[in-house]
C-alpha cells in the first residue's frame, strides 16, 4: 500500500519566507512521489497551523506527516503531539529544518530555496520507513560500573555509593590510588597528595556498597540502555585476599629484587610485593614474570613465611560477570613516549627524566626520600625544565 | 675555502669510486637571497638544473644542504599539479626545456653512507683518527624540512660516518642549530651570537674540532670566530673541518690534497696528535 503524505511548509513569520520562496517549495513538495497534500502556512506551529494538519489527517487519510520549518529540538514534540491527537502514531511524523542551516545562513534567495527542496525532498523519501513506535517504561538497573580506580574512579564511587547505589570499581592495577600515588604534592595548594588520597582509599575499601575489584580488567560489556552485563577478568594474585593480612613478611622474605614500576624503575621492589605500603587493597601480587618459583620452579619461600597460609600458586584467573546500568570510564592516561623526540635525549642521556620520574625523586617515601640527585648519587648543580613535551605539536601528537 | 671543499670531495669520492660528473652548464640553485626576493624566480633557476640533470639521465648530487633543500623542494612542488607547477613548465618552455621529473636529489653524505656503506668506507683507511673528539654539525638544512635522510631534529648519519673512519662524535645538542647563514652580511650581531652558541657547545663537550657539511656553515664557524671572540670576549680557537677533509686525512691523502693547508684556524697540532698510521 503506498502511503500517503502531507507536507507543511512554515514561513516562520519571515524567518524562513524571506529567504526561501514557500509558494514555490510547497508547489515542488506537491509533486513529490506519494504526497496527497503540500502546503505552505504562515506559523505552522500557531493552532490554526496545527489545525491544517489534523483536518487533513482526519479527511484525506494522510498516513505520514512532513513539517518543513525550525529544529526538531524546537518543535518536534509539538508536532507529534498535533498529529498524535488525529490519531496517526508520533513516530510517522518527519521533521524537516529548513531554517537554522538553510534559511537564515543566506540572503540568496535561489539557492537558500534550492536547498529547501533537497531538505524537504529527503524528508519525504524518508519518512515512508518511519515505522510506528510505542512508549513503554523499563527498569533501569542502578548499579554502576566504574573503570578505573584512579583519584577519578575513587571519587566517582564514593559520591555514587553515598547516594546509596551499588558501585563495582574495577582497577588493573594490585591497587587502586592510580598517578596520584605517585605525586608528592597537589597543584595549585601544596597539598600532601598521599593525605588527601589514602583516606579516600580507604573509605573505597570499607564502603559497604562498593565492590572492589583489583587487578582486574573488563573484557566484555553488552546489553541496551539502562541494563549491561560487564564480563570482568580477576588476574590471579597467588594471594588469597581473604586469608592475607598485610603483614608484608613474604616481601621482606622473597630473596628477589627488581626495578619497581611504581618507582619509574628508579628504585627497587620484591617478586612478591605491594606497589606501595598503603596499597589497597593491603594485599601483595607475586609477579610471575620476575618470580623464581614461576620462572626456575624453586624457592617458594613466601609460601613458607606465610604465618596465614595465604600464598596460593595455584590460583587461576576467574570472570565475573556484573549486572549494570550504567558506566563511568575512569581510565586515566599514558605519559608521552619522550624517546621519540630525539632531540631531548630522553633513553640516551642519562639524566634527562620525565615529570613523573621527577615526581619521585621530589617524594618523601620514594626512592631517594625525597632527595633531588643525579644517577651517580650527587645534587644538579643546574636544571633546565622544558614543558608540554609531545604535547600540541604535530609531529608527534595532532591533539 | 670552499675550493677546499671541492678539492677534497674530488679526492674521497674517487677513492671511493664515486664517478662525479659536473653538471654541464649548470647555474645556481636560487638558494642564498634570491628565494626571500622573488621565490618563483628562485625554484625557477632549480628547475633548469633538474631539467639539465635529467637530459644526462642523472642524478644530482651535492654538498650544500642549500643546495639539497632548494632543489628538493622545487622537485616536490613539482611533482603536483599547481599553479607553481604550470607558472615552472611555461617558463622553461619558452627555453625549450621540458621537466618530466625524474630526478633525485642527494647529498654527498647520504650517498656515501647508504650506498657506499660501512664496509667499503672502512676498507680504504690507512690512518686512523683514533680518539679524535669532533662535533658533528649538520646545521639546519640537511634534514630540514623534510627529514628524508634522517631525524629532521636530532639526526645521527655524520655521526655514524665519523665513527668508521675512528673519530670519536661528541653528543652536541646544538647539531642542528642554524649558524645564521646570510645574516652575517645583514645582520651580524645577530649571526655572530648565534656562532658562539655553537662555538661554545662544542667547547663544553670537548670537541677538538667541528665538522661540516655545508660551506656556509663552515665559513660562518671557521672565518668569523675572531669576530665572536672580539664581540663577546671569549677566546675560541676550534678549528673546523669538512666531512670530507676528515675522511681523506683518514684515506691517506695529504694536508695539501685535500686543501687543509688553506684554513685559518690551524688543525695541524690536533691532527699530528691523532694521525697514526696503520700497519
Amino acid at each position: 500500500m503506498s502511503e500517503k503524505i502531507g507536507v507543511y511548509i512554515c514561513h516562520c513569520g519571515l524567518n524562513i519566507a524571506k529567504t526561501v520562496d514557500c509558494k514555490a517549495l510547497a508547489e515542488y513538495a506537491s509533486h513529490l512521489p506519494n504526497v496527497t497534500v503540500a502546503r505552505d502556512y504562515q506559523f505552522m506551529c500557531s493552532n490554526p497551523g496545527q489545525e491544517m494538519i489534523q483536518n487533513d489527517i482526519r479527511e484525506m487519510g494522510l498516513t505520514r506527516v512532513v513539517v518543513a520549518s525550525c529544529s526538531p529540538l524546537m518543535h518536534e514534540p509539538t508536532f507529534r503531539r498535533a498529529v498524535a491527537k488525529a490519531g496517526l502514531n508520533p513516530y510517522l511524523f518527519q521533521m524537516a529544518n529548513i531554517r537554522e542551516q538553510c534559511s537564515w545562513i543566506t540572503q540568496n534567495r535561489v539557492l537558500a530555496t534550492e536547498r529547501a527542496k533537497d531538505i524537504v525532498r529527503a524528508a519525504v523519501m524518508r519518512v515512508n520507513f518511519n515505522e510506528p513506535l510505542e512508549v513503554q517504561k523499563v527498569e533501569v538497573n542502578s548499579n554502576v560500573l566504574i573503570v578505573g580506580g584512579g583519584i577519578t574512579g575513587i571519587e566517582a564511587a564514593l559520591q555514587i555509593a553515598d547516594s546509596g547505589k551499588k558501585v563495582y570499581l574495577v582497577e588493573k592495577e594490585p591497587t587502586i590510588g592510580g598517578y596520584m600515588t605517585r605525586f608528592d604534592k597537589t597543584f595549585p595548594t601544596l597539598d600532601c597528595a598521599a593525605c588527601i588520597l589514602t583516606p579516600k582509599m580507604v573509605s573505597v575499601e570499607q564502603h559497604e556498597n562498593i565492590e572492589l575489584l583489583t587487578y582486574s580488567d573488563v573484557t566484555d560489556f553488552s546489553g541496551y540502555v539502562g541494563k549491561f552485563t560487564a564480563k570482568i577478568r580477576k588476574r590471579p594474585r597467588y594471594v588469597d585476599e581473604d586469608k592475607c593480612t598485610g603483614c608484608g613478611q613474604c616481601e621482606e622474605k622473597c630473596p628477589l629484587s627488581v626495578p619497581s614500576e611504581f618507582d619509574c624503575k628508579l628504585g627497587k621492589r620484591k617478586a612478591i610485593y605491594r606497589p606501595f605500603p598503603q596499597a589497597v587493597p593491603n594485599v601483595p601480587v607475586i609477579d610471575r614474570e620476575h618470580c623464581l618459583y614461576f620462572t626456575k620452579g624453586v624457592c617458594r619461600v613466601c609460601e613458607k613465611f606465610c604465618a596465614h597460609h595465604a600464598i596460593d600458586f595455584e590460583q587461576k584467573e576467574e570472570y565475573v560477570e556484573v549486572p549494570v546500568g550504567s558506566a563511568i570510564l575512569a581510565t586515566g592516561f599514558d605519559l608521552f613516549d619522550a624517546t621519540r623526540i630525539k632531540e631531548y635525549g630522553y633513553g640516551r642521556l642519562p639524566n634527562v627524566i620525565t615529570s613523573i620520574e621527577f615526581e619521585r625523586l621530589t617524594h618523601a617515601s620514594g626512592p631517594t626520600t625525597g632527595k633531588i640527585q643525579l644517577k651517580n648519587g650527587k645534587p644538579p648543580e643546574s636544571v633546565a625544565i622544558i614543558h608540554c613535551v609531545g604535547s600540541r605539536d604535530k609531529n608527534y601528537n595532532e591533539h | 675555502m670552499n675550493k677546499a671543499y671541492d678539492k677534497s670531495t674530488q679526492v674521497v669520492c674517487k677513492a671511493l669510486d664515486i664517478d662525479l660528473a659536473e653538471l654541464n652548464d649548470w647555474n645556481c640553485c636560487g638558494a642564498s637571497a634570491y628565494m626571500s626576493i622573488h621565490e618563483m624566480k628562485a625554484h625557477l633557476l632549480s628547475a633548469r638544473n633538474l631539467v639539465l640533470a635529467e637530459k644526462e639521465k642523472k642524478d644530482l648530487v651535492v654538498v650544500c644542504p642549500a643546495c639539497l633543500t632548494t632543489l628538493t623542494k622545487t622537485n616536490h612542488y613539482l611533482a603536483e599539479e599547481s599553479r607553481f607547477k604550470r607558472t615552472i613548465e611555461t617558463s622553461l618552455k619558452a627555453a625549450n626545456l621540458q621537466y618530466r621529473g625524474s630526478v633525485k636529489v642527494r647529498h654527498l653524505l647520504e650517498v656515501i653512507v647508504n650506498e657506499v656503506g660501512e664496509q667499503e668506507v672502512k676498507a680504504r683507511i690507512k690512518r686512523k683518527l683514533s680518539g679524535l673528539k669532533v662535533a658533528p654539525y649538520y646545521g639546519c638544512q640537511l634534514t630540514r624540512p623534510f627529514g628524508e635522510i634522517d631525524d629532521k631534529e636530532f639526526p645521527v648519519i655524520l655521526d655514524r660516518l665519523l665513527t668508521w673512519i675512528g673519530a670519536e662524535p661528541v653528543d652536541f645538542p646544538l647539531k642542528t642549530k642554524c649558524c645564521g647563514g646570510l645574516l652575517m652580511m645583514t645582520n651580524e650581531d645577530v649571526a655572530l651570537g648565534l656562532n658562539r652558541n655553537i662555538l661554545d657547545c662544542a667547547k663544553q663537550k670537548e670537541a677538538e674540532c667541528i665538522v661540516t657539511i655545508c660551506p656556509l656553515c663552515h665559513m660562518n664557524i671557521e672565518t668569523y670566530q675572531g669576530d665572536v671572540n672580539k664581540m663577546f670576549g671569549t677566546d675560541f680557537k676550534i678549528p673546523a673541518l669538512y666531512f670530507t677533509q676528515l675522511m681523506g686525512l683518514a684515506f691517506g691523502f695529504s694536508r695539501k690534497e685535500l686543501g687543509i693547508d688553506d684554513e685559518m684556524i690551524s688543525s695541524r697540532p690536533l691532527l699530528e696528535k691523532h694521525l697514526e698510521v696503520i700497519g
